[in-house]
């Protein structure tokens, strides 16, 4: 495992108590704490390089072009993509989605076309299709998922027979940490000739990413999820793909020539980010990427697995918690626990919690669907990072039993 | 390993969390649609997920009856619960008084937390510490505007 003790020297704001007691924060997957390098970088970007990227002809916007470009070419490293100019920035995966949804699904998908989503997939990754298909009369088609919280592998099956235009998942379940077989559905997909958009704002943080390998076409991912600033994303595509696109937003920086009544475009990815970008943003997301590569991201994985298996064994210590999602010692997850406990409603949970300084989420996490499945209003969720420790599930089960005290569920 | 802490929990929470409180919340009352409805109205709190559905027979300016259904948190069903009590066979004016009274009492107005009016509401005079946690509280007395003013 990780020396996290020694880790959460690098970010400032948990150095901070909260409630009198040392803040344990475990609402990673909703968003990450940063570390002092993404912080510094930041600032240094505005001390000595700040100006409008590709655009000026002044050195100082030059340097200021350099170090955004030099922030892409980070992210394509990191994620093996399939070119440089095949990453775009965006403002995190929603708008990622959107784009894709937007550019490449408005001039796709035809009246009568279907659109495969997942039963676990985040509203980010659903509503943009819902959208798409209601404006295009085209059909919505939701993937089952199983008792244990997986994708259905024999409905996935059935949906594919109707031979999809996109089929679109998340490769890890916000909201119950299951790692999906990502690479496998994306052969299933393309062997009907869909085009594959992955949902990447949980597995980007938490695993070892290579795009080509997972040979999707479509990749989404939020810098804020990962140690980067919040408003700073990316989608990754294949750059053919990319050329063909008609564009998003329409603006300044995604135009070649501007006549009165029509333009012609710029050059991927410039065409896709139209307007001055979060340039801080890129910056802090690639010193982000830095301290994730240092680390390692297997080692990071391995961390945070042993960490929720951790938790989910002393959860299951607590009678009348219920765990969701994938829950066996070999199963293949991420630092994401979801769980009830008994009649007690998760926000009295997050509310007792946080009297202790833990800091977890409550509520559907974005997965109407999912939770309706679940036959849940609501769950609790305590997601883990790197800077997290086993310290931090014992005060987790330490709470959780308080919690139970004040409902009468174990004698206080 | 260490051991679970099991300290007793602290007193803003022991006051949040009290035992009528949770009695409402597992045996609330009035809950279940009404039958003659006159006015009926649906809330939501799309940020946790409490909903209610709240039912009135308004005769005159009098509330003969209330109910609700819903789910939620403790502090949005219990009270839900207490409010439906309080508010059979009160006429519409009083029930907005006591709304305001209530929502006087989760802005910590310490006047109104005495309040006999709001009688066994004056328990979840703790939620005003919890600011989070008010819109919960709130939840069915805004149903209640909504339903006689809608």
């Amino acid at each position: 495992m990780l020396d996290a003790a020694r880790l959460r020297a690098d970010f400032p704001l948990l150095q901070r108590l909260e409630n009198g007691r040392r803040l344990v924060y475990l609402d990673n997957a909703a968003t990450t704490q940063k570390p002092e390098a993404v912080l510094s970088a930041i600032l240094d970007y505005y001390h000595s390089t700040n100006a409008n990227v590709h655009r000026g002809a002044y050195g100082l916007a030059i340097r200021a072009t350099e170090a955004y470009e030099a922030a892409r070419e980070r992210v394509a490293g990191y994620l093996n993509a399939w070119a440089t100019e095949g990453v775009v920035f965006t403002r995190g995966t929603t708008e990622a989605i959107n784009l894709v949804a937007g550019a490449y699904g408005r001039a796709t998908v035809r009246a009568g076309d279907t659109v495969v989503v997942t039963a676990m997939d985040h509203h980010s990754n659903l509503v943009p299709w819902q959208i798409l298909c209601q404006e295009k009369g085209a059909t919505l088609r939701m993937v089952e998922i199983t008792e244990d919280g997986r994708i259905d592998l024999s409905d996935f099956g059935l949906a594919l027979e109707r031979n999809p235009k996109i089929v679109a998942f998340p490769y890890v379940s916000n909201a119950l940490g299951t790692v999906n077989p990502a690479a496998q559905l994306a052969r299933l997909s393309h062997a009907v000739g869909a085009v594959v958009v992955v949902d990447g704002a949980q597995s980007t943080p938490h695993l070892k990413v290579d795009v080509q390998e997972l040979d999707c076409d479509f990749y989404a991912l939020s810098g804020h999820k990962m140690l980067g600033p919040m408003g700073s994303g990316a989608l990754i595509a294949k750059p053919q793909l990319l050329e063909t696109m008609p564009p998003y937003h329409g603006g300044g920086e995604m135009i070649s020539k501007v006549w009165d009544d029509h333009s012609t475009y710029n050059k991927i990815p410039h065409k896709f980010e139209a307007g001055t970008p979060n340039v801080e943003g890129a910056v802090g997301l690639a010193a982000a990427i830095d301290y994730l590569a240092r680390l390692g991201p297997d080692r990071i994985a391995e961390h945070e697995q042993a960490l929720a298996r951790a938790a989910i064994e002393r959860l299951a210590q607590i009678e009348g918690v219920t765990v969701y999602g994938p829950r066996g010692p070999r199963d293949h997850r991420a630092g994401v626990v979801s769980f009830t406990y008994g009649d007690i409603h998760p926000h009295d949970i997050a509310t007792i919690l946080d009297q202790d300084g833990i800091c977890i989420r409550a509520g559907h996490h974005c997965t109407q669907p999912l939770m309706r499945r679940l036959n849940v209003a609501a769950t609790a969720r305590a997601s883990f990072y790197l800077y997290n420790d086993l310290e931090d599930v014992d005060a987790l089960a330490g709470s959780l039993v308080k919690a139970g005290a004040l409902f009468g569920y174990v004698p206080a | 390993m260490r051991s679970l802490d099991t300290s007793p929990p602290e007193p803003r929470l022991s006051s949040l969390y009290q035992e009528v409180i949770l009695d409402h919340y597992r045996r609330p009352r009035n809950k279940g649609a009404l039958e003659n409805a006159t006015h009926a109205v649906s809330l939501n709190n799309p940020l946790c997920g409490d909903e209610i559905d709240l039912h009135l027979r308004v005769e005159g300016d009098v509330i003969k009856d209330v109910r609700f259904v819903g789910r939620g948190c403790s502090i949005s069903q219990a009270s839900a619960s207490m409010m439906t009590q309080l508010l059979k066979n009160s006429t519409v004016p009083q029930a907005l008084l006591i709304a305001e009274r209530m929502s006087a009492m989760m802005q910590g107005d310490d006047a109104a937390a005495t309040d006999k009016t709001l009688g066994d509401l004056r328990a979840l005079a703790g939620v005003s510490k919890f600011p989070v946690r008010i819109k919960c509280a709130l939840l069915p007395w805004n149903a209640l505007t909504d339903a006689v003013k809608g």
